[in-house]
């Protein structure tokens, strides 16, 4: 501790040269903070606790639709409250950059499932009744300006109609927000009636995409979950079935493999930093040689060189490190917003990463300065040799 | 009589440059009283500085044997020889070599950061030290904030804030003015009068040389002449 004053004072020898490799430290250390705890959500295995909605896709792939036939037997496992069903709908508002998710479900069944949506009883009732009816999120209202009685052109790159066309039209009859703030965010949405939907395309009649479960007790999803796949297990429409949660991560795990994009994209920041981090340090070291000097010949013996430049090292890894990895917390709320409430979440084994990181880079950039200033002869670097 | 501070036999320094060997000093023999004020002098490249190096335990002796209070240090390791120059040895060099991002006191604090003293007792010594040499009301100032004279004095207060067994100056008036030299030595002066300090001073200056109680002439690393003051 006593050297401590000593360390802090040679970080700041040059400050531009010190803020630079400290802005430089804490974007690393924010993207390694981020990144992580984004590979560690994606990389962990489903989870069951507290879940209850799940998500029934086809085994194959969730492009792979599923009869409704299965909607009954579904419904007579115990423990599911109700069943849902949806087809991703694939639409285009008048020009490609418009595009906004839009599912065709069932209405009384999906907004039973989805407790989350509010949405006025004589909305509901039209939604219901309204066979091109369509209902849009608040998140959509406030971007598009939709309104009640609107007719929403909409062009599917999936689904052609019968008459050959891909050109869809539907009926704005409800407007519905969330029920929080975390849901209301989720609102940029369109849920459209499937009765005129089925009715209308071309192909893949009587069939969804998806099946939405909820379940009356969260406690009993994990085991809900494997009964509905063993009831379809062998047959022509193995199902998978897993949380919502894990469902939705499953998206963006078609990217590809989440932890090797993470550990490339880390792998090229910290050689960066590597170099510029270890540069700072050897300019650093390379200034004061005649501070070292200095500082043995009032009595500092080789290691203690070492050791002061190995901290004053760690102190500038840790520093940018430790602001980094606090900026990663607030970074990863925001990602969790956009991830439709999949919670990144800066966790105590990527602080564990990354105060080891911190170490390991501190000794990777330190060590041959420091060997350079436990080397110097003192009567050389006093006369500039 | 005195007694032998600093016993120097048969010491010589050669170096190697490239395929060159030079010798620097040549079986040279000296022996400085406890309480001597010695300078050295002799034109550049005489030896000086390399012996007063030898005596401070900066470098060792490529023969010959040189004792400090009756202790070898010819023969001492790296480490054992840092810990007996942070024990006996104060040094003060002609730019002075403070540290620029530490404060005065701090400055003069780096020598007993190597003690076990308690951070109030080094406070103490260090405000103490500065007081000797007339600095206590620049203690929080930094090198750049001080003039030369002033940041020679720091270094002289770092010099003795581990009471040391002598003090050994490189040129420490060399980069300084008539005046501020003056005042600079005056101060060595009443260290080695009031304090009793053991001082070997390196320098080409007369008028310094006149500040000290004995004086030492070298050439080609060899004593050439003394002079008892």
């Amino acid at each position: 501790m006593r050297y401590l004053p000593l360390v802090w004072a040679s970080l700041f020898h040059k400050k531009t040269r010190l803020i630079l490799t400290l802005l430089s430290l804490t974007a690393a250390f924010m993207l390694f903070g981020l990144l992580q705890a984004v590979s560690v959500l994606f990389s962990s295995g489903a989870d069951f606790v507290g879940a209850n909605r799940l998500i029934t896709q086809a085994r194959v792939s969730f492009t792979q639709p599923l009869p409704l036939a299965l909607l009954p037997r579904i419904e007579a496992i115990p423990g599911v409250a109700r069943v849902a069903y949806s087809q991703f709908f694939g639409g285009i508002y008048i020009e490609e950059r418009n595009f906004f998710p839009q599912f065709a479900v069932d209405p009384e069944r999906l907004l039973d499932a989805y407790p989350e949506w509010v949405l006025p009883d004589d909305q509901r009732q039209a939604f219901i009744s309204t066979k091109t009816g369509a209902i849009v999120g608040r998140k959509l209202v406030e971007k598009y300006g939709f309104k009640i009685g609107d007719k929403i052109p909409l062009k599917s790159f999936i689904f052609t109609k019968k008459d050959g066309t891909r050109a869809w039209e539907w009926e704005v009859v409800g407007i519905f927000d969330g029920k929080d703030e975390d849901w209301a965010g989720r609102s940029n949405l369109m849920y459209l009636n499937y009765g005129h939907f089925d009715e209308a395309r071309q192909f893949g009649q009587g069939g969804a995409g998806v099946y939405i479960i909820r379940v009356a007790d969260p406690n009993e999803s994990e085991r809900i979950a494997n009964e509905v796949d063993r009831q379809f297990e062998n047959s022509p429409d193995e199902t998978k079935t897993q949380t919502e949660k894990d469902w939705n991560l499953s998206f963006a795990r078609q990217i590809g493999d989440i932890g090797l994009i993470v550990t490339a994209i880390l792998g090229a920041v910290f050689f960066t930093i590597l170099l510029v981090t270890g540069n700072t340090m050897s300019q650093a070291v390379r200034e004061r040689i005649p501070e070292f000097a200095v500082l043995k010949t009032l009595g500092f013996s080789d290691g203690k060189v070492t050791a002061l430049v190995l901290a004053e090292a760690f102190a500038l890894c840790l520093i940018g490190g430790l602001i980094g990895m606090t900026l990663a917390v607030g970074a990863a709320k925001v990602v969790s917003g956009l991830l439709n409430g999949s919670p990144v979440v800066v966790q105590p084994v990527v602080w564990i990463q990354a105060f080891a990181t911190m170490v390991g880079l501190a000794v990777a950039v330190g060590i041959f300065p420091a060997l350079r200033a436990r080397r110097l002869q003192i009567v050389d670097a006093l006369a500039g040799r | 009589m005195t007694t032998a501070l600093v016993s120097i036999r048969g010491v010589s320094k050669r170096y190697t440059r490239g395929k060159q060997t030079v010798e620097v000093l040549s079986h040279l023999d000296l022996d400085i009283a406890s309480g001597d004020f010695l300078a050295l002098m002799g034109p550049s490249g005489s030896g000086k500085t390399t012996l007063l190096n030898l005596i401070g335990g900066l470098d060792q002796p490529s023969g010959g044997e040189i004792r400090v209070n009756d202790q070898r240090i010819d023969t001492l390791s790296s480490g054992a020889l840092a810990r007996w120059r942070a024990r006996h040895v104060g040094f003060v060099f002609q730019f002075y070599n403070l540290l620029p991002v530490l404060s005065a006191e701090a400055n003069v604090e780096l020598p007993l950061l190597l003690t076990d003293l308690s951070k109030a007792q080094r406070k103490k010594n260090v405000a103490a030290a500065l007081a000797v040499v007339g600095l206590s009301d620049r203690a929080t100032h930094k090198p750049n904030e001080l003039s030369g004279g002033q940041q020679q004095r720091v270094a002289i207060a770092r010099a003795l804030v581990g009471d040391p067994t002598l003090l050994v100056c490189d040129e420490p008036t060399g980069d300084l003015d008539r005046k501020t030299a003056d005042e600079v030595l005056t101060l060595l002066q009443d260290l080695n009068r009031n304090y009793g300090k053991t001082i070997i001073m390196v320098t080409h200056d007369a008028k310094a040389a006149e500040f000290a109680t004995h004086r030492l002439q070298m050439d080609k690393g060899a004593l050439v002449a003394g002079e008892a003051a």
